[in-house]
């Protein structure tokens, strides 16, 4: 090799070397997120406190940081929200978290609802009317001070449904959607209490809920609930805020038990989008994840410090609209259940804490085994059948990769989420339930065996 | 003579200017004295049963509160104005920094995406309910038209008009909804479905009262006319041109208020269902909000559709004498 092939050699080497470094850069570059398929989006909800991490995302520009152009959107009732996002008019919305199941599996409307992104824990209560409370109070064991002692069980309730059933008259009680979390929530809570709540028999074409029931329960949307009940039409209701604390300052009833206290940090709200939409769209479905995870990180930032600015977006007429007052009283960690009964309850919303964020395939399959304790699923299902139900709706794997490019960027720190590499999607096994029963999601039907009031292994109506 | 006759002049002339002034004094209390004297004891009345009327969302808004309202929901239009202008700085400097980063880039302006103020919902009201009126007009005077031509049509349609004129829009809408959104599908929609529903409803609500005035408009038409046309052989289309149209015009026109009229009723109530970004949707999220300053934001809404509906029909009147040859009807 002469001289001068030499100094080619070296030019080649180095032309390589800046070949290969870029080729390694881009790809590195491909690693990185793209920019959204779809940039203007729409999105619904239903006027509940607990949307706010859809308003906060807007608010504080991490849609627009994202490239998305979003417009939200109240919806008139769950059921209009889901067709919605079924028809497209909507790309995604703030979805009780049965809705995205239920619509998998066919009960209601069938179509694909995923969910990425798991919206907050608690946020629900159940309230009662002022006659009822009236009525049951003198059965609740009492503080020296003279408040209630809390959790108030159902079972102060029976007396009061009993005796309303002699004079031949039925109690009735709303909850939100036939596959919502207040309607298992509520039962829940009455059944543990020994008043049977109904069941279901789809099969037969009774989707009324009412087979066998000591308490009628109906539909009736967030909003309607106080003036619903202020008309004598219902006895009582579970809804999520700021509905039950409106019924305190309207003065027409009495919040009784929160869901924190029926399950403790029980998965409450999802965002959902359809599975073709996630399909289609990979990028907007990370980067729409992505605000959705910061907005619920800056509510629960610094002990809730955000709070009162959020309460503030929230107040306004198109979000939630409610007095500042009548959100501030549960979203800033304080609950008032008689009127003047004003106590600390600094989880009754949590959005990021505790994992809150991360779509678990056993909050997916605890909703699941509701159904069929309702009869809502009418037959026996193998442990397998849930976990693959659980497995389309619930997307830890679309949380998963827009977590760790927010761990990436430097936004949050890893210290945040769960750990990735170890984390199975299911938690361990959840003991605070207010009738002592432990949740185990890996055993479905196990836990079924465990209720008095349910429909069990065999049974069909 | 002379001076008799002057006193007689002066005598009538002063009888005539009595008589003038005390005219246009009657003139001036009923036009304008009459009004304000109604309008004050109805803001009296207003207010002291306000203050006995007590809701669940606290006192029955009076006339100052309302009052309060109408400055706050321009406030916020403004406010809301500020943001929408942050927004478009925003966006064009993200995309200024995406055609930096790739010149392929195709940079689109999206619309602001916050929330409608008052006065754009008012506005989009107005657009919808003049939207539905207009598809109403070109289905119902055609249609109308063919009806008065003939007895056999009349009777052969009549019934069905009669049967779907009283319909509520609350009973089409659902079957409205349901159809636009299996029939209006496309990719980037022109209008939003919602809008396309409410038009429609309108249409379908304010379509009878213009296809029955213009079938009995065109059937009524003067004998010695129709005899002319036959006289002169005027083709179908020249007879409908030259003497159809021009003699029944006063009455289509008079069907044509009494349409806008029920549409502008109709538009709130489809608007509150079909959640068209309007009146009625300010009204329903208001009541949905059940905030202390609902009831109040609601009766500020429910005085501007009062006031619009009252100036529409006033353009529709004045339109009405214009187009009429009958200047006394």
């Amino acid at each position: 090799m002469n001289c001068k092939k030499s100094i080619i050699c070296a030019l080649r080497t180095v032309s390589l070397c800046v070949v290969v470094a870029i080729s390694v850069s881009t790809f590195a570059n491909s690693e990185e997120l793209g920019e959204p398929e779809k940039e203007e989006l729409k999105f619904g909800f239903i006027k509940l406190t607990d949307m706010a991490p859809i308003a906060i995302a807007y608010e504080n520009g991490y849609f627009e940081d994202e490239g998305l152009y979003v417009t939200i959107e109240a919806q008139a009732n769950w059921k209009v929200l889901l067709n919605g996002v079924i028809d497209g008019t909507i790309d995604g919305a703030h979805m009780l978290a049965g809705q995205p199941i239920a619509a998998t599996m066919g009960y209601g409307t069938k179509a694909n609802i995923i969910t990425p992104f798991s919206m907050d824990l608690n946020g629900n209560a159940i309230t009662v009317s002022n006659d009822v409370w009236q009525k049951m109070k003198p059965s609740i064991p009492k503080m020296n001070d003279g408040r209630t002692v809390h959790p108030i069980k159902a079972d102060s309730l029976k007396p009061v449904v009993e005796q309303l059933k002699e004079q031949g008259k039925p109690f009735k009680m709303g909850m939100v959607f036939p596959v919502s979390t207040h309607n298992y929530e509520l039962r829940y809570w009455l059944a543990a209490g020994g008043i049977h709540p109904g069941f279901y028999a789809p099969h037969k074409g009774d989707t009324s809920g009412q087979i066998d029931a000591d308490v009628l329960l109906s539909v009736t949307p967030p909003p309607q609930m106080p003036s619903t009940m202020e008309a004598g039409t219902i006895h009582g209701y579970c809804v999520g805020e700021p509905w039950n604390q409106q019924a305190v300052f309207k003065n027409i009833g009495v919040p009784v038990v929160t869901d924190y206290e029926i399950w403790k940090d029980n998965p409450e709200k999802v965002f959902g989008i359809t599975a073709q939409f996630a399909e289609k769209y990979p990028n907007t479905t990370i980067r729409l994840t992505r605000a959705l995870i910061r907005a619920a990180k800056w509510l629960d930032d610094n002990n809730n410090a955000n709070r009162p600015a959020a309460v503030k977006i929230l107040s306004q007429s198109n979000y939630v609209g409610a007095d500042y007052d009548v959100i501030a009283n549960s979203m800033t960690g304080t609950f008032e259940y008689e009127k003047g009964d004003k106590r600390a309850v600094p989880d009754f919303n949590v959005f990021f804490r505790y994992n809150a964020t991360y779509p678990y395939y056993s909050d997916a399959i605890w909703y699941l085994t509701q159904m069929r304790r309702w009869g809502q699923i009418s037959d026996d299902k193998s442990d397998q059948w849930y976990k693959d139900l659980a497995a389309k709706v619930y997307r830890p794997d679309i949380y998963t990769k827009a977590a760790q490019s927010l761990i990436a960027d430097g936004t949050i720190s890893a210290s945040e989420f769960p750990d990735f590499s170890i984390e199975t999607g299911f938690k361990a096994p959840q003991q605070h339930f207010i009738d002592d029963i432990v949740y185990d999601g890996n055993q479905p039907n196990a836990y079924l065996e465990k209720f008095k009031i349910g429909l069990k292994n065999g049974e069909k109506l | 003579m002379s001076l008799s006759a002057v006193k007689i002049n002066s005598s009538t002339i002063t009888e005539r200017l009595i008589k003038v002034a005390k005219n246009t004094l009657n003139k001036v209390t009923d036009m304008m004295l009459l009004p304000i004297v109604g309008i004050t004891i109805f803001l009296f009345v207003w207010s002291i049963t306000a203050q006995s009327i007590h809701t669940s969302l606290g006192e029955f808004p009076g006339p100052n509160a309302v009052v309060k309202q109408f400055s706050s929901l321009y406030d916020e239009h403004v406010i809301e104005r500020e943001k929408a202008e942050a927004f478009y700085n925003r966006q064009e400097k993200r995309n200024a920094a995406k055609l930096a980063k790739n010149p392929d880039y195709v940079t689109k302006i999206r619309a602001y995406t916050g929330k409608e103020t008052f006065l754009e919902q008012i506005i989009t009201s107005l657009m919808t309910v003049t939207a539905g009126f207009i598809f109403a007009v070109i289905i119902a005077v055609p249609l109308g038209i063919w009806m008065g031509l003939s007895k056999r049509i009349n009777s052969a349609f009549n019934p069905i008009v009669q049967i779907f004129k009283p319909v509520s829009p609350l009973a089409w809408l659902p079957l409205v909804t349901m159809v636009v959104s299996a029939l209006y599908v496309s990719d980037d929609p022109m209008v939003s479905k919602s809008f396309i529903t409410s038009m429609i409803t309108v249409s379908l609500c304010s379509l009878w009262p213009m296809v029955i005035n213009t079938s009995i408009g065109v059937s009524t038409i003067n004998n010695d006319l129709l005899n002319v046309s036959k006289v002169l052989r005027l083709p179908t289309l020249r007879h409908i041109q030259k003497i159809v149209l021009p003699a029944s015009i006063p009455m289509i026109f008079t069907g044509m208020r009494l349409s806008f009229g029920v549409a502008w009723m109709v538009l709130i109530a489809a608007e509150m269902l079909a959640q068209n970004p309007g009146l009625g949707k300010f009204v329903w999220d208001e009541f949905q909000n059940g905030s202390s300053s609902s009831l109040a934001r609601i009766m500020a809404a429910v005085i501007v559709i009062g006031f619009i509906g009252f100036l529409l029909d006033r353009v529709m009147l004045q339109i009405q004498q214009k187009v009429s040859w009958d200047k006394s009807s």
